[in-house]
């Protein structure tokens, strides 16, 4: 220690410095641009999913119904409430909001005397004008959670940093190449370690089982298969869902559309996981552990034996009703088992579900046509309800010039399905934008390829709908696209063109304006100077289904009730407007798929039972 | 002459933090020093296992409020030894500075409470200011200026934001220029020298015997740092030196701490150097699903008043089943303070306390 004792008072120079306080409030210090301070939610984002509420390690967060707000399919009315008499500000639920409407802002003054305002339901920016004040209408005096700056964020969401995983593990499927030229299955299916990897994505927030239409428990059987414990999860499917392999292989996938984790990144494969636990399990009976319901002595008449007929016949089985179904196809599936081509749904898939079923004691008549092999009267008599699950079986027809040459969608996927198969034209046309006409022209493609293997081939589609509106899945179209099928959309058929000799020679298409009108009716109008000619050998219109009820006499058909767009009128218990009858399925919904025939058939199962106590 | 029982604390001057000490003294000298913990025990270890392992993480770092930045690596190294998480490289260069940022905060904070017990106002008020500065750097970072809950299992919570790494290369310098400042009004002052000198003395042997870290055991001339030892984030990328002292007094401690933080404003520029571009966070698991197989650990670093542990059991579920942080000021407080107390005259007291770099929630948690 040598330095002399008047050293210090070096320091005296600081005397003449400028103070480094900051005289507040006239000085501010801007928080940093990540500054973690009070919330503020996009409502118009925010699907009240509640991940922001389960992570909070504090329990600052509850999950409040607000009734002014119109839920979006597969959302909630429910917004984050925060007490910030408990919140650390760790932005824990910013890092975990899938949407990513929840933020942090640069705000942090709340003054009051009553701690009851410190619960706040943090409002939009867009709709709440009287919290979020410009710049120059903001008075540090009056600042709190109600008097606040606009635009002005602080912590917010990063994905790349995001608590969730936003991609989906990729389900391996069989190139295009390879699958051009045969009938192969194209999705290949989970393998256990990426199934369970592919479930540890799920958040648990439910959106999807409310946007199910068979409000099946995805969460708890997700869970399940994350635990690897496929036979709980099979156990869980089964509650709402007799068809697993079927609806793993084709569902429309309503959850997936809901889920919370597609809004910024790729929905969970529910669909998928679905299939793994169906196919991972082979023996259902034993699995499952399932038996009949006490004989109630009662007989139920089912026919069609499609989705909303299988499903029926399964919960009633299990509350004990005796049941039969009756099917003009030599086996279950009913549309399913005509429709979707092989490389989407085999088989043998459908078989699984169908004799599981069959196993449980519900009798399959098959190759039975109601009204010819037995009168409807006879069933009427017999049974003490019936349920009808007819489905769509008569394809419509464009009804252009010369449309009697072509062929119709169902009778060409039944034959190549179920029957002998079709001989192709090297030039197929198929007329029709939804999933049918993809699998029409996917179908005719492979068979193509079969058998002119040597000979270049080519599949067409020619759509009223454009790109944006086309009715058929993103995935079909992406499957079809990398198969090298020709889209012509937003062209409607004006005349099928033939030679002399009869043959069909193309199609002569118009330029569509616009397919739906101002109330969004389908309601196609066109450009009929624009015109345009495809060539082709065969053309297959596939631009819907309609049902046939002509099995049912007159006498009693007059009575059956429809609603104003066609479809079979029921009650809230799934029965007609005649007593006994109950129906479900596509000729009752508007969703025309196998899940929402599982949920008619649960609501009518349910019925049927009230009905007969 | 007459024994007396004089009870220094919690409410004292002279006492930093929720702590006391049971002096018995005689006249002005002590003659037996007993420490009294258990004023801030808020229960952390035992809450640490009613949450998930993602809900502890905004937790931790309330353990010690002067230094929250070593609490959150702790636990996210623990996470991710018993998880085997691999971290990025940029997110070990990232932590490394980061966790050097937090130490010259931390003994600029020191520095104050020491500087302003002694009564060298101008100097404590330089070194809150000062620390003000790397807080503003946090907040930049992190989005918090005190807890900043930036170090989670996986890496780091967020990159440098555009800009930053010369904000910090700024910022130190502007703390930087003052050093001759600090050493002429304190370090070099001739009463800091007349009151710290032979204050509070440990020998080396007792140091080792009494489970001394830190610099209260580099001031007894022993180059023990566990970011030498046994280096975690960057610390083994940059060439950097342990400094030490001999004395073993308030002195030697506290020359310990100004070069530390200038070893430590060396060892940032060179991390910045040589920081790697890429990713800074591996994602971990989902954590509403997230399960840690069964096992334990435990994890050390050198925190800015010694070696910092935790040891962590997982028994397989989504909650830690024990966790225990092994604190550097509890054997500063208790034993160590309890032994360099005796024979020192009472208006040592807090200078000796603080010397020994004791806070008190580190020892209670």
């Amino acid at each position: 220690m040598n330095s002399s004792i008047l050293t210090p008072f070096k320091a005296i120079k600081f005397l003449f410095t400028k103070p480094k306080t900051l005289k507040y409030p006239f000085e501010k210090k801007e928080p940093a641009l990540r500054y973690r301070g009070f919330h503020t939610n996009d409502w118009d984002k925010c699907t009240g999913c509640g991940n922001c509420a389960d992570i909070c390690p504090n329990d600052a967060i509850v999950m409040s119904e607000i009734s002014d707000i119109e839920p979006k399919e597969g959302e909630k009315n429910e917004r984050p409430q925060l007490d910030y008499g408990r919140c650390c500000f760790c932005g824990l639920c910013i890092d975990i909001c899938p949407p990513g409407s929840l933020k942090l802002t640069r705000d942090y003054f709340h003054i009051h005397f009553d701690t009851g305002t410190f619960v706040f339901i943090p409002k939009d920016e867009k709709t709440d004008k009287g919290t979020f004040l410009p710049s120059e209408e903001y008075s540090i005096l009056k600042a709190s959670l109600t008097h606040r700056k606009e635009n002005y964020e602080g912590f917010t969401s990063d994905l790349k940093y995001a608590l969730f995983e936003p991609e989906r593990i990729p389900m391996s499927e069989v190139s295009p190449e390879e699958r051009k030229f045969s009938f192969i299955e194209q999705v290949i299916g989970y393998s256990k370690e990426d199934a369970i990897k592919e479930a540890s994505r799920c958040l648990e927030c439910k959106l999807c089982e409310e946007a199910c239409p068979a409000h099946l428990k995805i969460s708890d059987y997700i869970q399940a298969i994350y635990e690897n414990k496929p036979q709980e999860s099979l156990k869980k499917i089964f509650e709402d869902n007799p068809i697993p392999s079927i609806c793993g292989r084709v569902c429309m996938a309503h959850c997936e559309a809901a889920c919370s984790l597609s809004i910024r990144g790729e929905a969970l494969s529910i669909r998928w996981l679905k299939r793994y636990v169906a196919d991972t399990i082979k023996d259902f009976k034993s699995a499952l552990e399932l038996n009949p319901g006490a004989p109630t002595g009662k007989k139920i008449a089912v026919i069609g034996a499609g989705p909303s007929g299988l499903s029926v016949a399964y919960f009633l089985t299990l509350k004990g009703y005796s049941v039969i179904i009756f099917d003009t196809l030599p086996g279950g599936g009913g549309m399913m088992r005509m429709g979707p081509p092989i490389y989407r749904l085999p088989l043998e898939s459908i078989d699984k579900d169908v004799n599981y079923i069959a196993s449980l004691g519900v009798k399959l008549k098959f190759n039975t046509k109601i009204g010819v092999d037995i009168p409807f009267e006879k069933l009427m008599h017999d049974f003490d309800a019936i349920f009808l699950g007819i489905g769509t079986t008569k394809s419509r027809s464009t009804k252009v010039k010369n449309s009697e040459k072509c062929l119709l969608a169902l009778d060409f996927l039944h034959d190549n399905k179920i029957g002998k198969q079709r001989k192709v034209g090297k030039e197929v046309i198929v007329i029709g934008g939804g999933n049918v006409a993809l699998d029409v022209a996917r179908e005719a493609l492979r068979l193509q390829n079969i058998q002119y293997p040597d000979d270049k081939v080519v599949a067409k589609t020619v759509s009223l709908e454009d790109w944006d509106e086309m009715p058929a899945t993103e995935e079909e179209i992406k499957g079809a696209k990398e198969e090298n099928i020709q889209f012509n959309p937003a062209w409607g058929p004006k005349e099928v063109v033939v030679n002399e000799k009869g043959e069909v020679k193309g199609l002569l298409c118009k330029k569509v304006k616009s397919v739906f009108d101002e109330q969004g009716r389908f309601a196609p109008s066109f450009y009929e100077e624009k015109e345009m000619f495809i060539e082709g050998d065969m053309i297959i219109e596939a631009i819907g289904q309609l049902s046939d009820f002509s099995f049912i006499p007159e006498s009693l058909l007059d009575k059956l009730e429809f609603t104003k767009s066609n479809k079979v009128k029921v009650d809230g218990n799934g029965m007609t407007s005649i007593p006994k009858i109950f129906a479900g399925g596509d000729i009752v919904n508007a969703n025309l798929d196998a899940v929402t025939a599982i949920a008619d058939a649960k609501v009518a199962a349910e019925g049927i039972d009230i009905f007969l106590a | 002459m007459r024994e007396l029982e004089l009870y220094f604390g919690p409410q004292h001057l002279g006492m930093v933090g929720n702590f006391s000490i049971t002096l018995n003294v005689e006249g002005d000298r002590i003659i037996k020093a007993t420490a009294n913990p258990g004023f801030l025990h808020r229960g952390f270890e035992k809450l640490m296992e009613q949450r998930t392992w993602i809900q502890n993480f905004p937790l931790v770092c309330r353990i010690n409020v002067v230094e929250p930045d070593h609490m959150e690596l702790m636990y996210a190294m623990a996470v991710e030894k018993l998880a085997g998480i691999e971290i990025p490289e940029r997110a070990q260069y990232i932590r490394s500075i980061y966790l050097e940022l937090a130490r010259v905060g931390s003994h600029l904070f020191g520095l104050w409470a020491y500087a302003n017990m002694l009564g060298f106002d101008t100097v404590a008020n330089w070194a809150m200011y000062h620390r003000d500065l790397i807080l503003d750097l946090f907040e930049e970072l992190t989005g918090g200026r005190v807890y900043h809950i930036y170090i989670w299992p996986g890496g780091v919570r967020r990159d440098f934001p555009e800009g930053f790494k010369d904000k910090i290369i700024s910022t130190l310098h502007a703390i930087g220029s003052c050093v001759p400042d600090y050493d002429n009004t304190f370090f070099n002052n001739r009463i800091f020298y007349k009151r710290a000198k032979n204050i509070g003395k440990i020998t080396h042997e007792e140091a080792i015997k009494m489970g001394a870290v830190g610099q209260v055991l580099r001031a007894t001339g022993m180059k023990q740092d566990i970011r030498k030892i046994e280096p975690y984030a960057a610390y083994d990328q940059v060439e950097w030196e342990v400094p030490t002292r001999t004395d073993g007094d308030a002195y030697s401690r506290i020359w310990v701490v100004r070069d530390e933080m200038i070893e430590s404003v060396h060892m940032i520029f060179k991390l910045l150097d040589k920081m790697p571009q890429g990713e800074a966070y591996t994602k971990i698991p989902n954590p509403f699903k997230w399960k840690i197989p069964g096992n334990e650990t435990y994890v050390r670093c050198e925190s800015s008043r010694g070696e910092l542990g935790l040891y962590l059991v997982s028994n397989g579920e989504d909650k830690p089943y024990r966790a225990h942080f092994r604190t550097p000021s509890y054997n500063h407080g208790l034993t160590i303070l309890e032994k360099a107390l005796i024979n020192e005259s009472i208006a040592d007291v807090g200078n000796i306390m603080i010397s020994l770099y004791i806070t008190a929630p580190e020892i209670d948690r």
